[in-house]
C-alpha cells in the first residue's frame, strides 16, 4: 500500500497560563509592550462591557446578549491582524475584533436592544453584521475574497465558527469554495467547547476540528485562543498568505467560553462548575495581565486607572444607547427595497396611520 | 430584426450585461464551458472569459453564499441554479441574507444580484426537476420574483433584473424555452419590473396567469372567442412584489376573474390574488373568482404531469362557470 496524502496539524503558543513566554521563535510582538498594553486595555474594555451588557439584559434593558467572556485574545487578535481594508464576517460574539475596527459599543447594545440600526455601525464599511444562522457568514466571507480575486484587489476576508459552526454544511462549503478558486480567506473556527449544551466531543471523532480544512488542501493549524501572541501571528501569517494569492488557511482557536451561550441559557444545566472553575486558570486576560507585569510593563495603578476609564467609557456608551431615539414605524419600510413598491407604499401608510392613532 | 426563443433572448441579455458592465457576472454548475444545461450561458465564457462566466463546484447552498458575498461587496452576481428543484439548498441564504441585507444594515450593505431557475413541468424531467414554488418565494420581503412568459419579456425583464439594486429570483419558465420565436432586438431596453402586462384586451372575464401557463390561456382564449366570449389575459411577470392594480382595473372592466397557475392551489399565488379581490375589489365582481391550478399533490414523474398541469379545457370549464353569473 502506498501512502498518498497525510497531514499533521501544529499548534502553536507563545504564552503559558502563567504569563511565561515559551517555545524556541518569539515573534516580534511578544516585545512590543506598547502594542500589547493596548491590546490589554482593549481586552479590559471588552469584558467591562459584556458585564455590563449582560447586567443590562438582566435588568430589563436590553434584549437577549450572547456574551463573549473568555474569547478576548480570540476576538481581538482577528481585529488587530486585520487590515481595513479586509473584511470580516463575524457570527455575534467577536465584539472585540469589531471594536478594534471602530464599531462603537453603543451599537452593539443598539442591535442586542432589537433596534436594526445597531447593524448600520461605524468601522469598516465592507464589513458583515452580526450573523445568528450558524455557518452562513462563511460563504459571505467567501463570496467577498472571490470579488477581490476577480478584481485583483490586495485584500482578504476573515470569517468566524464556533466549533459547532464546524459541523455545518456551510463551512465545508466554504472551506471547498476557498479551495477550488484559491480564495484570499481566513476561515477561524472559535473552539470555545461548548455548542449551547452540546460539548465539542460530540461535534466531531476528529482528533482537531482545524483538520476539516484538510479535505480542501488547504493549510491548518491549531492555537491557543487564550494566547494574544498566538492568535495574532497566526491570523497576521494567514492573511499575508492569503494576500500573496497562495489561498485561504483555517485556524482552529482553543478557548473556553466562560460564560452561558446566550443570557437565554443556562449553563449550569449541563456544565460541571469545576470545568468553569478550571477554565479560569486559563483565561486571557489573567494571562496578559501577569506577562506584563512580569516584563515590568504593568503594575496595579496602571491597573487601576484602566478599570476606571473602562467603566466611564463603558456607561458611557450605556448612556448613548438609552437615550438612541427611538426608531420610526416607517424604517421598517424604507429599506426594504431601493424603491419602495406600490403595494408596500399602501401598507406604510396604514401602519403611519395606526402610529399616529396610537400617539393619540 | 432576430427571431429568438426564450432560451436564446435571456443568453442575449446576460451578454449584453457582461458587455456593459464590468461588475457583472455570472456563476453556476456547467454555466462556464458547457454553457448551461438548457444552454442558457451557451458561449458566454467563450466571449467573455471563465472569469466572468465562472463555473463552480456543486454546492447550491454556496452558489448563493458566493452570491450574496459578492453582491455585498459591490459586483453585480448572476448565479444559474439549475432546476428550481435543486434551489432549496439556496434557500436559507436567500431569505436570510439576500432578502435582508439592505433592511438589517439600514442600506450600509445590500444585494444586487440575480438567482436564475428554469422551473415547471411538462419537459419529461427526472424528480425534482418540474416544481413551480414561486409562492414559497413571492412569500419572503425583501425579494423580487420575476416569471417572463415570452422571449420579448425575458430579455427585457432580465435586464432589469440584473440592473435592479436588490435581489431579484428570475424564474424562468424552461417548458417554453423553444417554443415560440420573437423578433427581440438586443437594444439593451429593460421592461419594468413591479408591474402586470395586459397581453390581450376582453370585456367578459380578465384571465390572470404567468410563465409558461401563458400558453394554455391563450390557446383557452382562443377558443372563448369562438364561442363570443371576450378574454382580457394579464400576464402577471413580476410575481412579487404584486401587482394587483392592474389586476383590479381589468376586473373592474370585466367583472369576472378566473386564475391560472401551473403550481399547487394551497398558500399560492393565486390564493393572494384571489384573496385580494375579495378584500379589495368585491363589488366589481359578477361572479365568484375561480382558480385552474395543479393540484395539491407533490407533482408526479412525467408519465403523469400533463394530467396535473392545467389545460385549456380546464381553464375553459372554468370560465364558462363565472360567465354562468349574470
Amino acid at each position: 500500500m502506498t501512502t498518498v496524502a497525510s497531514f499533521e496539524i501544529n499548534y502553536l503558543q507563545y504564552l503559558s497560563p502563567n504569563g511565561d513566554l515559551v517555545g524556541d521563535k518569539k515573534p516580534n510582538i511578544a516585545t512590543n509592550y506598547e502594542h500589547l498594553k493596548s491590546i490589554y486595555e482593549l481586552m479590559v474594555m471588552t469584558r467591562t462591557f459584556d458585564t455590563k451588557a449582560v447586567a443590562l439584559q438582566r435588568t430589563g434593558k436590553m434584549g437577549t446578549y450572547a456574551s463573549c467572556l473568555g474569547h478576548e485574545a480570540v476576538h481581538i487578535g482577528i481585529g488587530a491582524a486585520m487590515e481595513e481594508s479586509d473584511v470580516f464576517a463575524p457570527m455575534y460574539r467577536e465584539y472585540g475584533a469589531q471594536f478594534y475596527r471602530g464599531v462603537k459599543m453603543s451599537e452593539v447594545l443598539n442591535y442586542w436592544g432589537g433596534d436594526e440600526r445597531g447593524s448600520n455601525f461605524s468601522g469598516p464599511q465592507h464589513d458583515f453584521p452580526w450573523c445568528v444562522p450558524i455557518a452562513t457568514q462563511c460563504m459571505h466571507a467567501a463570496g467577498a475574497a472571490l470579488a477581490f480575486k476577480l478584481r485583483g484587489e490586495q485584500r482578504a476576508a476573515v470569517s468566524v465558527v464556533g466549533d459547532g459552526g464546524s459541523s455545518k454544511g456551510d463551512f465545508l462549503e466554504a472551506i471547498n469554495a476557498a479551495s477550488a478558486f484559491q480564495l484570499p480567506m481566513v476561515l477561524m473556527i472559535v473552539n470555545n467547547q461548548w455548542a449551547i449544551s452540546v460539548p465539542r466531543k460530540k461535534q466531531s471523532a476528529g482528533r482537531t476540528l482545524a483538520q476539516k480544512g484538510v479535505a480542501g488542501g488547504l493549510p491548518c493549524i491549531q492555537v491557543d485562543g487564550n494566547d494574544y501572541i498566538a492568535v495574532y501571528t497566526a491570523v497576521k501569517s494567514a492573511l499575508k498568505r492569503a494576500k500573496e494569492g497562495k489561498g485561504a488557511s483555517v485556524i482552529e482557536a482553543i478557548t473556553y467560553r466562560l460564560s452561558d451561550h446566550t443570557t437565554a441559557d443556562d449553563a449550569s444545566r449541563y456544565r460541571p462548575d469545576d470545568e468553569v472553575e478550571n477554565a479560569r486558570e486559563f483565561e486571557p486576560i489573567k494571562r496578559m495581565r501577569k506577562y506584563l507585569t512580569n516584563q515590568g510593563q504593568w503594575n496595579e495603578q496602571l491597573e487601576n486607572q484602566l478599570i476606571a476609564t473602562c467603566k466611564a467609557e463603558v456607561d458611557e456608551a450605556v448612556e448613548e444607547y438609552l437615550n438612541v431615539p427611538k426608531p420610526e414605524i416607517t424604517d421598517m419600510f424604507d429599506y426594504m427595497y431601493a424603491d419602495l413598491p406600490h403595494d408596500l407604499e399602501a401598507q406604510r401608510r396604514y401602519a403611519l396611520e395606526q402610529e399616529e392613532k396610537s400617539n393619540g | 430584426m432576430a427571431k429568438v426563443t426564450m432560451v436564446d433572448a435571456v443568453t442575449m441579455a446576460l451578454a449584453h450585461e457582461l458587455r456593459n458592465d464590468k461588475d457583472v457576472v455570472i456563476l453556476g454548475e456547467d454555466v462556464g464551458i458547457n454553457g448551461g444545461v438548457f444552454r442558457a450561458t451557451n458561449g458566454l465564457a467563450q466571449e467573455f472569459g471563465e472569469d466572468r462566466v465562472i463555473d463552480t463546484p456543486l454546492a447550491e447552498a454556496m452558489i448563493a453564499g458566493l452570491t450574496v458575498g459578492m453582491a455585498t461587496q459591490g459586483m453585480k452576481p448572476i448565479a444559474e441554479a439549475q432546476f428550481m428543484g435543486f434551489i432549496y439548498p439556496m434557500f436559507e441564504q436567500i431569505v436570510c441574507h439576500a432578502a435582508r441585507f439592505r433592511n438589517r444594515t439600514r442600506g450600509r450593505l445590500t444585494c444586487p444580484l440575480v438567482i436564475r431557475a428554469p422551473y415547471g413541468g411538462g419537459i419529461h424531467a427526472p424528480e425534482h426537476h418540474s416544481e413551480s414554488t414561486e409562492a414559497m418565494f413571492a412569500h419572503i420581503p425583501g425579494l423580487r420574483v420575476v416569471a417572463p412568459s415570452s422571449p420579448s419579456r425575458a430579455y427585457g425583464l432580465l435586464l432589469a433584473a440584473i440592473r435592479n439594486p436588490d435581489p431579484v429570483l428570475f424564474l424562468e419558465p424552461k417548458r417554453v424555452y423553444h417554443l415560440n420565436k420573437e423578433e427581440v432586438e438586443d437594444d439593451g431596453e429593460e421592461y419594468p419590473l413591479d408591474m402586470c402586462f395586459v397581453d390581450r384586451e376582453g370585456t367578459d372575464v380578465t384571465l390572470v396567469t404567468w410563465g409558461a401557463m401563458m400558453k394554455e390561456t391563450i390557446e383557452a382564449a382562443d377558443k372563448l372567442a369562438t364561442e363570443g366570449i371576450s378574454a382580457e389575459i394579464i400576464d402577471v411577470a413580476t410575481i412579487s412584489p404584486l401587482d394587483m392594480d392592474t389586476i383590479h382595473e381589468s376586473v373592474e372592466k370585466t367583472g369576472r376573474c378566473v386564475i391560472i397557475q401551473e403550481a399547487a392551489r394551497h398558500c399560492s399565488l393565486s390564493s393572494e390574488i384571489a384573496a385580494n379581490l375579495a378584500d379589495q375589489g368585491l363589488y366589481n365582481l359578477m361572479a365568484p373568482v375561480k382558480r385552474v391550478t395543479g393540484y395539491d399533490t407533490i407533482m408526479p414523474l412525467f408519465k403523469m404531469e400533463k394530467k396535473y398541469m392545467p389545460t385549456a379545457d380546464r381553464i375553459i370549464d372554468q370560465v364558462r362557470k363565472v360567465m354562468e353569473v349574470s
